[in-house]
């Protein structure tokens, strides 16, 4: 009899012991998700679920229903049926405001801040009572809480005076302060230098230790296995795996994301008769508004037919250049000739006409270039509709290109004739790109094009530039993938403050030059030491 | 403390439950009138007749609302192409005036003129001055960025200050007793197609509205200057990056919507008052921003609206015969813009409770 109730007691221990040491406590859990919009599925029966203490990475295509399955969660949008489960317990979620007192907290692809408020305004906004409380004991529990996670941040800064890493910081603090146990990161490194990811990982380890359940959304594969426990993968909003990551790999997981297997090699095809310097840039000067010289003194050439890779830390002055050249940016010094004319101080149109055509994705994506409000066919006619003859304006033909997008890029979208705001990140994008490409430049200027895309379709963007490359066209192409400047490029010219470390053969060089140069060495620099070394 | 209820954004509504909120909200709105007129002793059904029905029983009374809408419709034509771009135009009070001046400084000078070429010649004058008055605060935003709320409310006043000295100085009528603008010869009057009472009294200003709607719309939707407007509404780093000509886009464009309220001043002078007034706006360039913003800036929904809004106030002047006060009458009008502007939040958020549960943790 004792022995029994003994047994009972030591089980039921055991039983206790083993719920209160193991991380695996699932912390929260959808079942059967399901959200269609108009006859879009953008989920379809999802089951996910998180544990705590796990960072959980889920992977998919664009448009795939990533950000709406999320959405769901922290209460955007409610779903047509499935159950969402916290704590073993079930709840319903019918505003962002459930999902925060549910210890929800979202950091959106999109920034969700106000611009005119500080930094603090934006952390403890919609904080029930934390108006009233003592502004003090406030300020002191926001240092403590950025102490802690070693967060960089002036609390009175405002919105609009920050950089985009500072935004996310912000956006961070919010859910700390909210002290959410579930936190939902929808691409976070999208728009991050490698340092700076390098920090959010930190912090997100540090959380995961807290016993936080955090979802990651990205694209980038040695992100996932770098940093996550588990991977569910979603291909045209339904889950097709949940995997761990220890026991997986970038090319299982790029087939289970994309359903068939694919070739990761970039092609980097030879042109024969290329035409000379289409693009001559001479002793270049650019002052930003603040007055501070961000470009000092640039001299490069780009030919028709190969594409000129640009390699440098966010911020070396990359936007300035791209805006310089086609127009939008005024030149303190030198000259930026297109085919022998110089193109100084003509306006963005007289530009445009030459041939000459820019397209960068600026952070927030949408910022320049697309009108999220209008549809497709209205912002595929933006760069040309200048062009039709006469006062009246004729969508056909961008009807016809919209339509013919759509199917060349695979841009999942209900219709030409719907908002771009209702797409999916990467779907804008390709929006963006294909509009540019089909305009057919001579002179193609590209920053960051695969910011945000799934690899499925950044393959089909390098293919296109490829192909613009082989008709002939001067590309330049400003990216952040080392590995895919090397494995693209013909040449790679590093920035660094402003100037030109070094102009660079890929096949003479390997990543960690490059960030050397990136970082502010020259190449002849490397090249010396390199000579000793030997 | 915590609201039992909250609200939230509604992702979008069917065009028909849009139509049966809003039917809802004018329904409410009869109903509160009616309780109020029960309080103030009157009949309600009387009440809400000489409202509705009065404006348009007969001839005569018809003739007089739609030269009222006539004249509204225009102004939100014009007063929709600068909201467009999202330029708060504000100002459409002053821009009428000037518009009327233009048109009158012929009218009343220049009266020896034929008819078939002193009318064209006084509408392209309206156009001309209200659109150059517009053009003000509009060269301003574009050099300066000022804001253009506040700068084209306060040309309001200034324009109504040149009128005054107008009407008390060197435009001074005939009548030495009074300052007032001298009537119209027939010369500078818009006729009218019938000509026998009552509708020998309308002019032919709506066939103008009418033309300016089509005009408008064809303008907004189909043509190349249309398609920048809605671009730099939306984004102007976007409509830069395109290489449009951002400033000049926002002046000419503001140009337009000036210059048609400034022809709802010639057709306000020349149609309506029949001679220059300090009535000449009158107010109605507030209203007309109610209209084109109900109307979605949709031109064709603003033939609609314009009339509806006509009805709602030449019904409020017939209130007086069923003993209603103007304070009241005021009141009843209120009512019935609160509901049909309450009806706009209902179509875009919904209330929802607040979950016991979640409400509790
Ligand atoms: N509010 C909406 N209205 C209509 N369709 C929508 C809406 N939101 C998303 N969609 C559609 O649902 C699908 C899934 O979109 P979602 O944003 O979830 O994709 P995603 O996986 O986050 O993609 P990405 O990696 O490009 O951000 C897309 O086809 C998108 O067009
Ligand atoms: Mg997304």
């Amino acid at each position: 009899m004792q022995c029994r109730i003994l047994s009972c007691i030591a089980f039921s221990i055991l039983n206790i012991c083993d719920k209160g040491d193991s991380v695996n406590n699932v912390l929260f859990e959808l079942r059967g998700i399901t959200k269609l919009f108009g006859n879009v599925v953008a989920n379809k029966n999802i089951d996910f679920s998180v544990r705590e203490g796990e960072i959980h990475a889920l992977l998919g295509e664009n448009g795939s229903g990533k950000t709406t399955l999320m959405n769901i969660l922290s209460g955007i949008y409610t779903p047509d049926s499935g159950t969402i489960i916290i704590n073993g317990e079930e709840v319903t979620i019918k505003s962002p405001e459930d999902a925060i007192k549910l210890g929800i907290g979202m950091i959106h692809q999109h920034f969700k801040l106000v611009d005119v408020f500080s930094a603090k305004e934006n952390i403890i906004m919609g904080q029930a009572g934390s108006s009233r409380r003592n502004q003090k004991e406030l300020t002191k529990e926001l240092e403590e809480l950025s102490n802690r996670f070693g967060l960089n941040i002036n609390l009175d800064k405002k919105i609009y005076q920050m950089s985009v890493s500072e935004k996310q910081t912000v956006e961070i603090m919010k859910v700390l302060f909210r002290k959410s146990k579930i936190l939902i990161l929808d691409e976070p490194t999208a728009v991050l230098t490698p340092q700076e990811i390098d920090k959010l990982f930190e912090i997100l380890r540090e959380l995961r230790a807290d016993g936080c359940a955090i979802v990651l959304i990205t694209h980038k594969l040695n992100e996932v296995m770098e940093i996550s426990d588990r991977v569910t993968i979603l291909r045209k909003g339904e889950s097709v795996a949940t995997v761990e990551t220890k026991k997986t790999n970038p090319k299982e997981l790029t087939e289970l994301m994309v359903g068939h297997s694919v070739d990761l090699s970039i092609d980097r095809p030879v042109v024969k008769d290329k035409t000379k310097d289409v693009l001559k840039v001479e002793n270049l000067t650019i002052y930003d508004e603040e007055g501070v010289k961000v470009i000092d003194g640039m001299s490069f050439t780009v030919d028709g037919g190969e594409i000129l890779g640009v390699a440098g830390v966010a911020g070396s002055g990359q936007k300035e250049l791209c805006e310089a050249i086609a127009g939008l940016h005024p030149v303190a010094d030198g000259t930026i000739e297109f085919k022998g004319r110089n193109i100084v101080g003509l306006n963005p149109n007289e530009i445009i006409n030459l041939g000459v055509s820019m397209s960068f994705i600026p952070e927030d994506r949408l910022g320049m270039g697309l009108v999220a409000n209008m549809d497709m066919v209205d912002n595929v006619i933006l760069k040309d509709y200048r062009r039709q003859k006469g006062l009246l304006l004729s969508r056909k033909p961008a009807r016809k290109m919209a339509l013919k997008m759509v199917e060349d890029l695979d841009i999942v979208t209900q219709g030409v004739q719907y908002p771009i705001r209702l797409l999916s990140g990467g779907n804008v994008q390709k929006v963006l790109l294909g509009r540019e490409i089909n305009s057919s430049p001579q002179l193609l200027i590209t920053a960051y094009p695969v910011r945000g895309l799934d690899i499925n379709s950044s393959y089909v963007i390098y293919d296109m530039l490829n192909e613009q490359k082989k008709k002939g066209v001067a590309v330049l192409y400003i990216g952040e993938d080392l590995n895919v400047l090397l494995e693209l490029c013909d040449r790679i010219m590093v920035i660094c403050g402003g100037r030109i470390m070094g102009m660079v053969d890929p096949k003479d060089v390997t990543i960690e030059d490059l960030g050397l140069m990136m970082t502010g060495h020259t190449y002849s620099q490397i090249l010396a030491e390199r000579g000793t070394g030997q | 403390m915590r609201l039992p209820f909250h609200i939230v954004k509604r992702p979008y509504m069917k065009t028909y439950q849009q139509v049966i909120v809003r039917l809802l909200a004018v329904l409410t709105a009869f109903a509160v009138t009616s309780i109020l007129m029960i309080i103030l002793k009157k009949n309600p059904g009387r009440v809400l007749m000489a409202l509705l029905y009065e404006p348009v029983k007969n001839g005569y009374f018809l003739v007089q609302t739609i030269k009222l809408a006539v004249v509204l419709l225009i102004i939100s034509l014009g007063i929709g192409l600068a909201f467009k771009m999202k330029f708060w135009n504000i100002g459409a009070e002053g821009q009428i005036i000037l518009g009327g001046i233009g048109a009158s400084y012929l009218g009343l000078f220049h009266n020896d003129w034929p008819i078939y070429i002193l009318l064209p010649v006084m509408l392209v004058a309206s156009f001309v001055t209200g659109g150059l008055y517009g053009l003000i605060p509009a060269y301003f935003k574009a050099r300066y960025n000022t804001n253009e709320t506040l700068f084209t409310l306060m040309l309001n006043y200034i324009a109504l200050s040149i009128l005054l000295f107008l009407q008390y100085g060197p435009w001074k009528g005939e009548n030495a007793m009074r300052p007032e603008f001298d009537n119209f010869k027939k010369n500078a009057l818009l006729p009218s197609l019938a000509s026998s009472k009552p509708w020998s009294d309308l002019h032919i200003g709506w066939i103008i509205s009418l033309l300016l709607v089509v005009i408008v719309y064809i303008y907004m939707n189909h043509t190349k200057s249309g398609y920048e407007i809605s671009v730099v509404g939306e984004s102007v780093n976007t409509a830069r990056y395109a290489g449009m000509n951002v400033r000049w886009i926002t002046m000419r464009t503001m140009m337009l919507s000036a210059g048609i309220c400034g022809i709802a001043g010639f057709v306000q002078v020349s149609g309506n008052l029949k001679k220059l007034s300090v009535n000449v706006a009158g107010g109605l360039g507030f209203t007309a921003i109610i209209i084109a913003w109900l109307s979605k800036l949709n031109p064709v929904v603003m033939i609609v609206a314009s009339f509806l809004f006509s009805v709602m106030s030449k019904g409020a002047g017939f209130l007086e015969y069923q003993n209603i006060s103007p304070a009241a009458s005021e009141m009843i009008q209120g009512i019935i813009l609160f509901c049909v502007l309450g009806a706009e939040f209902f179509v875009n958020y919904k209330i929802v409770r607040t979950h016991r549960e979640v409400a509790q943790k």
